[in-house]
């Protein structure tokens, strides 16, 4: 393992996965308790229509993609918010049109262009320095933003009703959280792929919940469980010659089937200890 | 001062009329229950007063405000629908939210917010748990940990919505045991279907059935369950209503 670090593509791949790791651990956890997760896929595939945009458009690529990503997430954020029964119905066409829109827009475009293969598997092993960056800087914002509003977002994901009782703006919290969910994946899928987005936001926090005790917790120990299934699959796709997004994912549900086992055989084992708290 | 006043208030959603004309006076240390069929618009009612809906006619004031402007005067203990049963927070966690003040977000509370929180939960006898995550307390504990969430702030008013709906009996006793110390500080408000608790503990009682029918008396009659509730006499007398203590009166027809 340590000779790959010998290679600069190597260090920046890692570099990208840790980054990306810490993201989508934070905005993970937010998606996994807010039930967001379908709007998520929504939002990542959707957004393939930003890249349509932006290259038959001549459009800077940050713009188109971020821009178009923003419109179908705001979308997607008022029908979950105010229709919420028929929420999944209406982002489901968003995520079909909205990737049909960024194909066809592709197919219209002379010359050659980036092809749905990069975006679906991102390029972790061709990253620029500049990517790191601007994934450095999303996190820093990130992380700013969530300490100040932690209370509010909190309560919230928790009560969302007893939150606007105690005057949290929770319909603008709720946008604003949607929002930087949306360049969050625009930024991420740049490096890790459509496919591996997903897992990266729903398999860490998954794994972290039940033993959480806060959400400060929860968004932690995701963001080094994601952490450590990237090193893992990173190296295993080095050593063995195979597609590293997917290696990541499939180490990562090996982590998830474990977790699952771990817990059974706890239950079984302190069955005894876990219902001593029923007693009112 | 009534600390609720509603004042010819109507409601309507999608085009239906939920609310119609209704008028109420709460008077401070009243223990009010506020029962009607369901649809009848009682919930309906309780998110008016709670100032989550606002209304089509009429005006509701809390404590002589807006409600959403008196956020710190009203508790709000609400149906424990258990959703969430793996969401990642403690019990004390949980009624730090019910502190959540907008207008102070950097005050000193900040650092005493530990200790008002652990009185709140010594009120309720939930100290021991404060550190339990949500989802492992039992509904008796949980609702116990959402009312020392309405209590923390010492509100004025505590606003309970089907305490009772998912408890068993000796929960129940207990709960009614607490709201009528409550009582001495506070105002409690109870949205309920639970008649023994009406008959028993509460003083005053209002029928909501798209309007309001006060009475200051925690009387029910059979005749008056009639007109609320769609069963025949033998449905629902018998059990509910012989609670001891409790003589029969006829209330005017109304």
């Amino acid at each position: 393992m340590i000779e790959a670090l010998h290679f600069e593509f190597m260090r920046n791949a890692l570099a990208a996965g840790l980054l990306a790791s810490l993201i989508c651990g934070i905005m993970g956890t937010l998606v996994v308790v807010n039930r967001i997760v379908f709007l998520s896929g929504g939002i990542a595939h959707a957004a393939y229509g930003g890249i349509g945009l932006s290259f038959y458009f001549k459009l800077p690529y940050l713009l188109g993609t971020v821009g178009f990503s923003l419109v179908a997430a705001m979308l997607m954020a008022a029908v979950s918010y105010t229709m919420k029964h028929r929420a999944d119905t209406v982002i489901g066409v968003i995520w079909a049109l909205g990737m049909a829109f960024g194909i066809i827009l592709i197919d219209l475009t002379p010359g050659y262009n980036v092809d749905l293969m990069s975006y679906l598997f991102g390029s972790i092993l061709t990253v620029p320095g500049s990517d790191l960056i601007t994934m450095l800087v999303l996190g820093a914002v990130m992380i700013v933003l969530i300490v100040y509003y932690y209370q509010d977002i909190l309560a919230m994901s928790y009560d969302s009703e007893f939150a606007r009782i105690r005057g949290v703006p929770v319909k603008k919290l709720y946008f604003g959280l949607i929002g930087i969910l949306a360049v969050t994946v625009v930024l991420v899928i740049q490096v890790v792929g459509l496919i591996l987005i997903i897992a990266l936001l729903t398999i860490p926090p998954f794994i972290v919940e039940k033993y959480a005790k806060s959400l400060a917790q929860m968004m932690v120990a995701s963001s080094c469980l994601g952490a450590l299934f990237t090193i893992i699959g990173l190296w295993l796709s080095y050593r063995y010659n195979l597609t590293s997004g997917a290696s990541i994912i499939l180490v990562s549900g090996i982590g998830f089937l474990l977790s699952l086992l771990i817990d059974k055989l706890r239950y079984v084992s302190g069955g005894v200890k876990s219902n001593t708290n029923k007693n009112t | 001062m009534s600390i609720i006043e509603v004042h010819n208030l109507d409601f309507s959603y999608n085009g239906e009329t939920v609310l119609q004309d209704v008028n109420l006076a709460v008077a401070p240390q009243d223990y009010i229950a506020i029962i009607g069929p369901n649809g009848g618009g009682k919930t309906t009612l309780l998110k008016l007063i709670l100032g989550l809906l606002k209304p089509d006619r009429g005006w509701v004031r809390v404590a002589g405000k807006l409600p959403q402007k008196a956020s710190t005067s009203i508790g709000y203990v609400p149906q424990d629908v258990y959703l969430n049963t793996s969401f990642p927070v403690t019990a004390m966690d949980v009624v730090r939210m019910g502190m959540l003040d907008q207008k102070n977000r950097f005050s000193k509370q900040k650092t005493s917010w530990r200790k008002e929180v652990m009185a709140a939960l010594e009120r309720m006898e939930m100290a021991a748990l404060a550190q339990e995550k949500i989802g492992m307390l039992s509904g008796g504990q949980r609702q116990r940990v959402f009312i020392a969430r309405a209590l923390v702030t010492k509100p004025k008013l505590l606003l309970l919505d089907e305490p009772t709906a998912s408890i068993d009996t000796k929960g129940q006793m207990d709960l009614y045991r607490i709201l009528k110390e409550l009582n001495g500080e506070m105002t409690i408000l109870m949205v309920s279907h639970d008649l023994m608790a009406i008959s028993s503990h509460v003083k005053s009682v209002a029928c909501v059935n798209k309007d309001l029918h006060y009475h200051d008396q925690a009387e029910i009659t059979c005749d008056m369950l009639e007109t609320m509730y769609p069963y025949s006499m033998e449905d629902v007398c018998p059990v509910e209503l012989v609670a001891h203590g409790i003589p029969h009166r006829v209330l005017q027809d109304h």
